[in-house]
């Protein structure tokens, strides 16, 4: 039990969750969305600035929550900058099954270094209760893109 | 209660000392975070599905009578416990939301009326806010909140401030579920009734951390639910006094509510029936008659202190750990401390201390108003209950040092 804690608290994410990266409202963001976990009250809002090719040109979010939440949503605010919407909607389709701990199947070549970063999150598998935690950021990202005001954990 | 657990407890109630060790061996689970269940409420269950299960109030039968008779001394258990005046003063609920909500429902549409006012306190689970945000929205009343200063304690002054002609309810809890912070709920119920407005006290905490006396605190209506008074889930009830509630509408139609149904028109029948529409939860009925059984005969003032006495203990470790943030310090307490720390989220210091052994509740614990009056969006909350020991706080303390470790 204490090593799956020490592995869900690796210091990539403790450090992420002190000193969130892009943590900021972007002025010219083009679209938004509020992410809600209502069970346990944590809220953030990510910022996208997409350009006429849905490419994510800026990411970023603010809001609380816990150390996973937030080290996610800075993770993945780093991650998705460059890429097409769609691009990053599919590496959330991958990372979502990290996080579950089903069978990832064979993941694009453009993904590899992505989810080399990305797997320091994927201890959460050891603990149901928290994948909301470190997914909420990419369901928002995702109601974001769609534009839909807000996206919730339930 | 078998007779062995039966002469387990009475050798407990001898004199005046509590032997916590002999609790803890009534339950197979302990924890800090929810109320478990001793072996005789889980036992007693299990001989009433087994041996004993038919529906109530469907009378020619041995089993559907044993049952109804079940059922029905539960109800006078249940009474007594609360020393109402009569049994058909109980209706028994799903829990203290549903027993609000019959509240909301039944009285509040019958009898509260646009422009009337209803006061709540800032503590109030969310239970006791959303039921009546739902009646306002349908019916035009307004609802006046009492404030709490930043120990967490009910402001009795303000609370007069805010009684009026126009005051006809009062709803407050009797324990924050959060701050441990016990309201004078006497003083509550006597100005509510010099201003000529009723009560309805929730008593999800507080039936479990004191006795209470429904005569003597002349409340109105009073909630609780089975599950924190070491009983089941699945079962609560509402006392309300027996004029009020034969006054009141019914709330949920259906089997067993009524005295005659034709397609023109239906009559109902009086308290507890009224209220009481389909299948009740009659195995839970029994699992919460055994649960008070339980309570009273280890004795509610004695639990009592034993978790006054564990409240100070773990206030002042606690105190002693640093970057710890106690919320809530009234001068008047039940056995909660709800704290934050500098730099781990609740969350994180619940997935933490869990794989140290130590469940406590972390997140906004359903009052996200007092979370916000506080300027926090959670905390870690350690309940501390009959079973319960010192040896228990130390390893809290000890697990939040781990925590302290992780997060440097």
């Amino acid at each position: 039990m204490e090593d799956d804690i020490r592995e869900l608290y690796q210091e990539v994410i403790l450090d992420h969750g002190k000193n969130p990266r892009n943590f900021r409202h972007p002025e010219d963001a083009t679209c938004e969305a509020n992410g809600n976990n209502p069970l346990c009250g944590d809220r953030l809002t990510v910022y996208l600035k997409l350009n006429g090719e849905k490419l994510i040109e800026d990411a970023a979010f603010e809001g609380r929550g816990c150390a996973i939440s937030v080290a996610s949503a800075s993770m993945m605010t780093d991650i998705v900058r460059g890429k097409t919407a769609q691009a990053a909607e599919s590496l959330f389709d991958i990372f979502h099954k990290m996080c579950m701990g089903e069978e990832t199947g064979e993941a694009p070549d453009e993904f590899t270094d992505d989810l080399d970063k990305l797997m320091v999150l994927s201890g959460v598998k050891q603990f149901p209760m928290r994948v909301k935690c470190a997914t909420l950021a990419w369901h928002t990202m995702n109601a974001a893109v769609h534009n839909e005001a807000s996206a919730t954990t339930e | 209660m078998n007779a062995a657990a039966m002469a387990d407890v009475m050798t407990k109630d001898e004199g005046d000392t509590y032997d916590v060790d002999a609790n803890r061996a009534d339950f197979p689970a302990l924890s800090l975070e929810i109320n478990q269940k001793p072996e005789v409420v889980i036992e007693r269950m299990n001989q009433a599905y087994r041996g004993e299960y038919a529906n109530v109030h469907r009378g020619a039968y041995y089993l559907s009578q044993k049952a109804t008779d079940n059922y029905e001394e539960a109800r006078t258990k249940v009474a007594r416990f609360l020393n109402a005046k009569k049994d058909d003063e109980i209706i028994f609920t799903r829990n203290v939301t549903a027993a609000i909500n019959l509240v909301s429902h039944s009285y509040g549409r019958e009898f509260l009326k646009e422009g009337d006012e209803i006061i709540l306190s800032h503590m109030e689970h969310h239970a006791n806010i959303v039921p009546w945000q739902l009646l306002r929205d349908e019916t035009g009343i307004v609802i006046k909140v009492v404030p709490i200063d930043d120990a967490g304690n009910f402001l009795m002054e303000e609370y007069k401030k805010l009684l009026g002609p126009k005051t006809k309810l009062v709803a407050v809890t009797q324990v924050s579920n959060v701050l441990g912070t016990i309201v004078p709920i006497k003083e509550v119920i006597d100005l509510a009734h010099e201003a000529g407005a009723k009560v309805l006290i929730d008593g999800a905490q507080g039936i479990v951390h004191s006795p209470v006396d429904m005569q003597a605190l002349d409340v109105d209506f009073y909630a609780f639910t089975g599950h924190k008074l070491y009983g089941p889930s699945g079962i609560g009830a509402l006392y309300g006094k027996l004029d009020i509630l034969n006054a009141m509408p019914p709330y949920q139609g259906g089997g067993d509510m009524i005295e005659n149904v034709t397609f023109e028109k239906t009559t109902y029948r009086e308290a507890p029936a009224r209220f009481e529409a389909g299948t009740p939860p009659i195995v839970e009925a029994v699992g919460l008659a055994a649960a008070i059984d339980y309570v009273n005969n280890v004795g509610l003032e004695k639990i009592a202190r034993h978790e006054q006495g564990l409240l100070a203990y773990a206030t002042e470790r606690l105190t002693g750990v640093d970057g710890l943030t106690i919320y809530g310090q009234a001068e008047n307490k039940a056995a909660i401390v709800s704290f934050t720390m500098d730099g781990a989220h609740p969350h994180d210091i619940g997935t933490i201390i869990d794989s140290r052994g130590v469940a406590v509740r972390a997140g906004h614990h359903c009052a996200q108003p007092l979370m916000d009056r506080f300027g926090i969006a959670a905390t870690a909350r350690a309940s501390m209950a009959m079973y319960s020991n010192k040896d228990d706080i130390d390893a809290l303390v000890d697990a939040l040092n781990y925590v302290k470790e992780i997060f440097g």
